[in-house]
């Protein structure tokens, strides 16, 4: 109980005006702030988090008014809240826009943001680098050919798609992974060439693909794979969900070990991380988000390095904080950047990826230079 | 507590270890001393099961090595090495509790106790870092960071220390200080202690136990006293040196005889 003994001390200090002992006091106090901010703790990471949460669910509400039909925020909130059974003033295609259209899109944009940022993080963790990226990866890549190949040879079906993007993902990862990594962790110089040389692999296999289509598929899929979350529809809606809030959980529960292995894999061995495992888990966790992010919502990129990066900055490094932080960051930032995507050229849309990499580019030329 | 039986390590065809045995007790502090190449590291790092043995077996308080769990392994042993080459920033404090890890148990949500944070403290102020817990460790000059390092060993409150060359990062003052520590780590705490050095004074004055490599093979164990003779040291570095007792401590001291070149 921190208040009770900092509510005794005071006590103490009033009731005593003894100037020795209100000096040991103020000195008790230095040491203590010195400490609260040299780490981060269960306490700052809720209050983080539940801040994010708010910022969250605030700009989802503003997202959702926004669009070609733009709804009343009173009216909007009177149906959310009902759940669809007061609408007020809304007319029934604006309640249809709102319940089938805009909310499974705003969930599918929260979910792909938070799903790439979480797993961002872990990636920057394991190969301890704070370039590594899904997108620039190419795991993402890697996603969208197992999201390919489900819907060209295994005929389009809610499951398929994700399950095999998921291998997607996981395979480009393990490749990644023994090409970039070294003793010290991946230079940033291997890390990108092996996903240069991932990416560019699986794009032959994507182009190769692509000949297999007819023309009016072409030309969503090439949307598709910058990014778009206008597919969205609220069946599809929930394997995101439920896969998001599992991956997310996974790499939350193995966030202590995944810092140690950050500071160097032998170190965290020595001090009793079972360092094979945490990393499979890892790869499993943040591959499960990639692949069903990518599915549903294309290779939108970039989020997996700016949000993780705006967190450490203004937060803390560790892990704790950091991965639940940056999905609920990363949820509002595609949000953001999907809703930007909707409106600036309506009745037209713009690829969310391309709002992303618009402001993920010129922050990883900065890091990159900054060393 | 900690014994190495009829140990050897192949990397490939090269042998860094050949056929060595060893075994250190509660309150003992051993150095193990040889020229580069002589499989020192190698043999320290499969004390505590990084590296597997081709031959032999490791055992901890006389059991297999192998039939502990990693976690199991962290609480009883720590490594201290060089300063590492740290790719993110984090506190000092941060990195000290990460000795903690193979205690954290299921009542704190994955994050350190108040006991943690008390051991933490404890060991900051004995390595002389408490002013410095919110540094960043890629702040602090090399022999801060070294401290650090040995701070986050003593954190896991292991009984075994491995120490790979600790003081080499460190200034005259600091090495005596470091090794003072170890020592006395070791006598307070019934904790052993295994030291990899360069440093053969050093290893004379606080070393109970000394072990002599050469090529893999273990040369001679024993007493300080007994092991760094001139015959032997000679034997094991290649280089002529003289042996003669430190005026203060008594303790064996070695002086290099270079052939100087006019």
């Amino acid at each position: 109980m921190a208040w009770s003994k900092s509510l005794a001390r005071f006590t103490r200090k009033l009731l005593s005006k003894d100037n020795v002992n209100e000096r040991t006091t103020t000195i008790d106090r230095n040491a203590a702030s010195l400490e609260r901010n040299a780490r981060a703790t269960l306490r700052k990471t809720l209050i983080v988090c539940g801040a994010l949460a708010v910022v969250l669910i605030l700009i989802s509400i503003v997202a959702a008014t926004m669009g070609s039909e733009r709804l009343p925020v009173a009216d909007l909130l009177r149906a959310l809240f009902t759940g669809g059974t007061n609408t007020g003033a809304l007319t029934a295609t604006q309640r249809a826009i709102l319940f089938d259209i805009r909310l499974p899109r705003i969930l599918l944009a929260a979910t792909v943001g938070a799903s790439l940022a979480a797993s961002g993080a872990s990636y920057q963790a394991l190969l301890r680098n704070a370039l590594a990226e899904p997108y620039l990866l190419g795991i993402s890549n890697g996603a969208a050919v197992g999201t390919m190949v489900a819907l060209v040879f295994l005929g389009a079906n809610e499951w398929t798609r994700p399950l095999m993007a998921f291998g997607g993902a996981l395979a480009a990862t393990f490749v990644v992974y023994r090409l970039a990594r070294g003793r010290a962790g991946a230079t940033p110089e291997k890390l990108i060439l092996a996903g240069v040389i991932v990416t560019t692999f699986q794009s032959s296999a994507i182009v190769f693909i692509t000949t297999l289509m007819d023309a009016t598929r072409i030309r969503s899929f090439t949307f598709w794979l910058l990014g778009d979350l206008s597919q969205a529809t609220p069946r599809s809606i929930w394997i995101a969900v439920v896969s998001t809030v599992v991956g997310v959980v996974a790499l939350t529960l193995k966030a202590r070990p995944l810092n140690l292995m950050m500071l160097g894999e032998r170190d965290a061995f020595d001090l009793g991380v079972e360092v094979e495992r945490v990393r499979l888990q890892v790869f499993l966790a943040a591959s499960l988000l990639v692949g069903v992010s990518v599915a549903l919502g294309g290779s939108v990129g970039y989020v997996g390095l700016v949000v993780p990066h705006l967190v450490r900055m203004s937060t803390s490094g560790d892990n704790r904080l950091t991965i639940p932080a940056a999905a609920l960051a990363g949820a509002s930032f595609v949000i953001v950047a999907d809703t930007l995507a909707r409106t600036v050229i309506a009745p037209r849309e713009l690829p969310v990826g391309a709002i992303t990499a618009l402001i993920g580019a010129p922050l990883f030329i900065y890091l990159l230079k900054r060393r | 507590m900690l014994e190495a039986k009829n140990v050897s390590i192949d990397y490939g065809k090269r042998h860094a270890v050949v056929d060595v045995s060893l075994r250190v007790s509660p309150g003992d502090l051993m150095a193990i001393v040889g020229a580069n190449g002589a499989g020192k590291s190698s043999l320290l790092r499969a004390l505590n099961g990084t590296i597997r043995p081709s031959v032999g077996e490791i055992l901890l308080d006389d059991k297999p090595l192998n039939s502990f769990s990693r976690r199991a392994v962290g609480r009883r042993i720590a490594v201290v090495t060089q300063e590492a080459l740290l790719a993110f920033p984090v506190s000092v404090l941060e990195y000290v509790l990460g000795g903690r890890y193979a205690w954290s148990g299921s009542g704190t949500w994955g994050w350190e106790s108040e006991r943690d944070l008390e051991i933490a403290a404890r060991v900051l102020r004995q390595t002389e870092l408490e002013n410095f817990s919110a540094r960043l460790m890629n702040e602090l000059s090399g022999g801060e960071r070294q401290r650090a390092v040995l701070a986050r060993a003593l954190a896991t409150e292991a009984g075994i220390l491995l120490l790979d060359e600790p003081t080499a990062n460190l200034d005259l003052a600091h090495q005596a200080s470091m090794l003072q520590l170890v020592r006395a780590h070791c006598d307070e705490r019934a904790a052993a202690a295994v030291i990899v050095t360069h440093d053969i004074n050093l290893a004379a004055e606080f070393a109970n136990n000394v072990v002599l490599l050469k090529g893999g093979h273990l040369i001679a164990a024993g007493k300080p006293r007994d092991v760094l003779t001139e015959e032997l040291l000679s034997e094991v570095l290649e280089i002529k040196v003289l042996v003669d007792a430190h005026p203060l401590s008594g303790a064996p001291r070695i002086t290099p005889a270079h052939e100087l070149r006019r």
